[in-house]
């Protein structure tokens, strides 16, 4: 199981979390349809790290942006989320 | 190839059975191959076979970075089915159980397939329902599927914890008489064998790093073991569709997990049938060695660790304890996970891509193994004509923007359902 230091909670199990969703997929709301197409439908999914919406849903239940290594699970950095941390 | 066979064996029996060669050649890789297959498991080693048998190509290569058969084929729960709710998957899964039924004369290979029965279990008036739905869906494409009452489930499945106060009741079952299991390994290696006598290259330990392009095509590959020219590259690499596809550019609409398996040390035959559970997603068989086997959820993040999450194990097992709870003096001695390419609707992607000479055969989910010889057949078709097969035009990888996406659990369609 991961640790995952949370922003507002400090390093908490990971059975605390539910993954949401990549970064790069949150649709804005004004995006062309293309645009929502791609996001909604592809991601980067790469073989190292990205950008992952996590959820402390059973903890302080916010939302936090995750920087994750896809093989070694290692997080370089765990932080708060809020409209300027989105696209 | 020298054929397999009882007299073969008794034969070998009088020389110490020293008569047994290497059952693939091992080849240094060509400049040139006409079709270059990434990924050496089943998939891709069924579509060589198909490619070489029936289309009658005779340069043909498999590239695979580890050893063949070491990637989700070498860890899955065996599970073969073909019991959808959709006609396109009906019409792909159901074709590929046809061939299981003969494929280990096909191959002069024992794949161990046994058609032992798969049977999902119904733990509510709503379950029923929708395994009567799915049951009606199947036979009228020519699928068999029977729908049980409680007391045929107990009798099939004695062990089963079928009490009224159990914590999930079981009210009935729906079963797939024609599935089973097969053996994982032996479909590789059958498959190897069979590509290798007709000429396929199967190049272990070649890990491809990077596509030759000329304009807006692919010609080749770089590989770690040097450049290949290729005139058509099939990716076959399941939980590693991503990041191939990436390197030739290619995002696709698949995200990688992480999906576990487990199994017990091994006892006398207990699990008679394929047991299934859609509600809690719970699958319990045993092995022909008598290890039961499970397999429950993924976990439902992104990896690419091939290592799960003892929290999602424990849940796993915590379900099959409850439908059997027989199994809890049992010790379990292994666990494995492989990296499943999540497609957001659940079906597969089988087709070509934007890319010309460039094609994709991924997106399996949870669900490849038992799709492999329907899998390398309609991939095979597609690699030598340039143009899908009827059974995987449903499965092109354009689907999602035009709107045609195949759910794949038959509960409707949605965006990000995986």
């Amino acid at each position: 199981m991961m640790l995952i230091p949370c922003p507002h909670c400090g390093p908490r199990a990971q059975s605390e979390f539910i993954y949401e969703r990549t970064v790069d997929s949150v649709v804005p709301l004004d995006a062309p349809t293309d645009e929502a197409m791609t996001k909604l439908f592809t991601r980067n999914n790469p073989r190292g790290v990205d950008d992952e919406i996590w959820r402390h849903t059973y903890g302080c239940r916010a939302w936090m942006v995750v920087t994750r290594h896809r093989v070694t699970n290692e997080i370089s950095e765990c932080r708060a989320i809020g409209p300027e941390a989105l696209p | 190839m020298s054929r397999y066979s009882a007299l073969s064996l008794l034969r070998g029996a009088l020389n110490g059975q020293r008569h047994w060669q290497p059952a693939w050649r091992d080849p240094e890789p060509k400049s040139y191959y006409d079709v270059i297959i990434i990924g050496g498991g089943g998939h891709g080693l069924a579509t060589a076979y198909y490619l070489a048998k029936v289309h009658g190509l005779k340069n043909i290569a498999v590239l695979e970075k580890g050893w063949i058969g070491g990637g989700n084929t070498g860890r899955n729960t065996t599970i073969v089915r073909s019991n959808y709710r959709l006609e396109p998957l009906h019409n792909l899964f159901e074709f590929g159980l046809k061939l299981w039924h003969g494929l280990s004369d096909e191959l002069n290979y024992n794949v161990m397939f046994s058609p032992r029965g798969a049977m999902f279990l119904g733990h509510s008036d709503a379950d029923m329902v929708k395994l009567a739905e799915r049951g009606d869906a199947m036979r009228c494409d020519g699928i068999d599927a029977d729908l049980l009452t409680r007391d045929q489930v107990a009798k099939l499945e004695p062990l089963l914890d079928m009490s009224r106060d159990a914590r999930f009741p079981i009210q009935g079952g729906l079963i797939q008489r024609r599935g089973g299991t097969a053996r994982h390994d032996a479909v590789a290696w059958g498959y190897a064998r069979g590509a290798d006598s007709l000429g396929v290259d199967i190049i272990q330990k070649c890990e491809v790093t990077g596509f030759v392009r000329d304009g807006d095509a692919v010609v080749g590959v770089e590989t770690t073991r040097g450049r290949i020219g290729a005139g058509r590259v099939g990716i076959c690499v399941a939980g590693h569709s991503g990041h191939v596809a990436g390197l030739a550019g290619l995002k696709l609409p698949v995200e990688s997990q992480t999906l576990q398996a487990m199994v017990t040390e091994g006892v006398k035959p207990m699990i008679n049938s394929v047991i299934m559970s859609q509600s809690l997603h719970c699958y319990i068989s045993q092995s022909d060695k008598g290890g039961v086997v499970f397999g429950g959820d993924p976990d439902n993040w992104p990896s690419y660790a091939q290592r799960g999450h003892p929290m999602v194990m424990e849940g796993a097992v915590a379900q099959g304890l409850a439908l059997v709870p027989a199994l809890s003096r049992l010790r379990m001695v292994r666990t494995w996970s492989g990296v499943t390419d999540m497609s957001f609707d659940g079906a597969p992607i089988i087709g070509e891509t934007p890319v010309r000479n460039l094609f994709l055969n991924g997106g399996w989910c949870y669900g490849g193994f038992k799709a492999t010889p329907a899998s390398g057949w309609t991939y095979a078709h597609t690699l030598a004509t340039g143009k899908p097969h009827a059974l995987n035009a449903p499965f092109s990888l354009d689907r999602f923007e035009r709107g045609a996406t195949i759910d794949e659990t038959g509960s409707g369609p949605m965006p990000n359902s995986r």
